[in-house]
């Protein structure tokens, strides 16, 4: 069985005058998949998701979005897709019906089916009020609602969650999921890697306006290894700890006197919580708490780009 | 052609809910001429060599050609809040005809401004001006009004599109209140030195005002004006078709751009 793409594309390249924003991005999102494309500020993400829902044509390279070629034929794709975004918004000196019901009469769709949306994204209650008077989180659903009704087959969420309180967070991570689970594919961009682990199927790690890593997050865990930390007891020095750490892992530890840890990675099989434990108190050691845990996002994008600083 | 007449209509209609919803601004552009005409016509107008019951007649039509004018304004504010809001945005990555969300918002602007010049010719009329020019010469000075205010909302539309923010949108927009000031919507232009005359004779403002005069009957055509005074039906004419012309393609270009 031959995979199919609903976004692939090959070189995009975008220049701002002297900014760079996009140097060569290739991506290839497999039909009904959630793709997370992760990166800091001015990666270029956003251009990127702004160059694949046709709002700019890229300096170089093509792209082809649910079997449309991006350049020759945008009205096409646009038949396809549905933007949510921070830049792509609705309208808020509508109310949230009369927003829906436009983007219904646009698209020709019967007005009940505003109406469903409505119902479906809990906003029937506030339907006649202005969006503008909304939450963070309503504005975002009804953003998503609007997104939702011709029904596309590619969906781009342009950080869908930035400046969300956790509970709308969850909302919106669950229709995602809801979404991908009836064959709609989703492409999105964010700063949080937690949103990108909790939902993306692959992870595209965007620097410099190019794919500096791509994975599912498990492999680009995988990748880093896992990441051991103790806990020290008492108020002795951390160096013995330091010294039994970089036996074990390899690497160099990483030393935290104000929380009283050490930490170091490791790509060791080999080392298991037990084991960490019993070399540990081999070596005289007094700990409070040992873990070995999967490595965060955030410390898989600072290992794999070379960031000093963090990506949210 | 079908398609961009239902969407169009749609997106007017868009238009005409927001001006429910938040009407200040019409509120505000409809006022402001009342305000003008009160105050042109009672206080600066005891300053004039006309008396004071002709200068307010020749003053209404001034104000309906500089509310008109004011197209200019409000386009651009609609068009650079949608385009900075990410409303417009939005609209682009619809499966929706290029020409739709610009045609529409003009096509609710000029019902919006037809309607907002009642006020002004009540007040008007109230205070002695008069439609001296009969229901047809009446009706002509209407359709050159909305005419003129379809090429002025085009272009604030263009310069809305066009700008780098809302609030330098706004600066500019207000800034356009000096175009009817440099023209003979408030002051004939017969005291004004050479240079000037000529300047202000050919700012569209002049034409349409002069046209408008001429057909409600309240001021003969002046002697001596550059042509598109001096021909003043022609002249707003050519003047408004021209701008659309222009502008309006240039707009729905601008709109589409990627």
């Amino acid at each position: 069985m031959t995979t199919t793409y609903a976004v692939l594309s090959e070189g995009l390249e975008k220049r701002y005058g002297e900014v760079h924003a996009l140097r060569g991005l290739d991506l290839a999102v497999p039909e009904g998949t959630v793709c997370g494309l992760l990166g800091p500020n001015g990666a270029g993400k956003t251009t990127a998701v702004r160059i694949l829902t046709t709002l700019l044509a890229p300096d170089a390279g093509s792209a082809r979005i649910a079997g449309h070629d991006l350049v020759r034929d945008p009205a096409a794709v646009r038949r396809r897709i549905a933007v949510t975004g921070q830049y792509a918004s609705v309208d808020g000196d509508l109310t949230g019906a009369e927003n829906l019901r436009l983007f219904a009469r646009l698209l020709r769709l019967p007005r009940a089916r505003a109406d469903e949306l409505l119902e479906e994204f809990g906003l029937t209650g506030a339907a006649d009020r202005l969006a503008r008077t909304y939450s963070g989180g309503m504005r975002r659903r009804l953003d998503l609602a609007a997104s939702l009704l011709g029904r596309p087959s590619v969906l781009f969420l342009d950080e869908p969650t930035t400046g969300l309180d956790p509970r709308s967070r969850e909302a919106v991570w669950d229709a995602v999921r809801g979404l991908s689970g009836q064959g709609t594919t989703v492409v999105l961009t964010t700063q949080y890697l937690e949103e990108a682990d909790r939902l993306a199927d692959d992870i595209v790690l965007v620097e410099d306006g190019r794919a500096a890593h791509r994975g599912t997050p498990a492999a680009l865990k995988a990748l880093v290894g896992h990441r051991a930390e103790v806990v020290l007891a008492g108020t002795g020095p951390l160096e013995p700890a330091a010294a039994v750490l970089d036996r074990l892992t390899g690497s160099a530890p990483v030393l935290d006197a104000e929380r009283r840890t050490v930490g170091a990675v490791t790509t060791d099989p080999a080392l298991t919580l037990p084991r960490l434990v019993r070399e540990i108190d081999a070596a005289g050691i007094h700990i409070v708490d040992a873990s070995l845990r999967p490595p965060t996002l955030d410390e898989v994008f600072l290992r794999l780009t070379g960031r000093k600083e963090t990506a949210a | 052609m079908n398609a961009l007449a239902l969407e169009g209509a749609a997106l007017a209609g868009r238009n005409l809910r927001r001006v429910r919803h938040a009407p200040a601004l019409t509120v505000m552009t409809m006022t402001m001429p009342i305000v003008f005409l009160l105050f042109f016509g009672y206080v600066l107008g005891g300053a004039l060599a006309m008396p004071g019951a002709e200068y307010r007649s020749f003053l209404v039509p001034g104000l309906l050609v500089a509310t008109a004018a004011g197209g200019l304004m409000t386009g651009m504010f609609q068009a650079a809040q949608d385009t900075h809001r990410g409303v417009t945005d939005r609209f682009r990555t619809l499966p929706v005809g290029r020409a739709a969300v610009p045609l529409g918002q003009a096509a609710a602007d000029l019902l919006v401004s037809a309607v907002g010049m009642v006020p002004l010719v009540l007040v008007g009329l109230a205070m002695g001006w008069r439609i001296e020019g009969g229901a047809l010469g009446a009706l002509g000075a209407f359709g050159l009004l909305l005419l003129f205010r379809s090429a002025a909302t085009w272009a604030g539309i263009l310069l809305g599109l066009a700008s780098e923010s809302e609030e330098a949108a706004g600066q500019l927009g207000s800034a356009t209140f000096m175009l009817p000031l440099l023209s003979n919507a408030y002051i004939p232009t017969e005291g004004m030195p050479g240079w000037l005359r000529t300047v202000a004779e050919w700012n569209p403002v002049s034409a349409v005002t002069t046209a408008v005069r001429a057909l409600c009957g309240n001021a003969p055509v002046p002697d001596g004006a550059a042509w598109p005074v001096a021909h003043p039906v022609a002249g707003s004419l050519l003047w408004s078709l021209g701008l659309i012309a222009v502008l309006a393609p240039l707009a729905v270009r601008r709109y589409g751009r990627r």
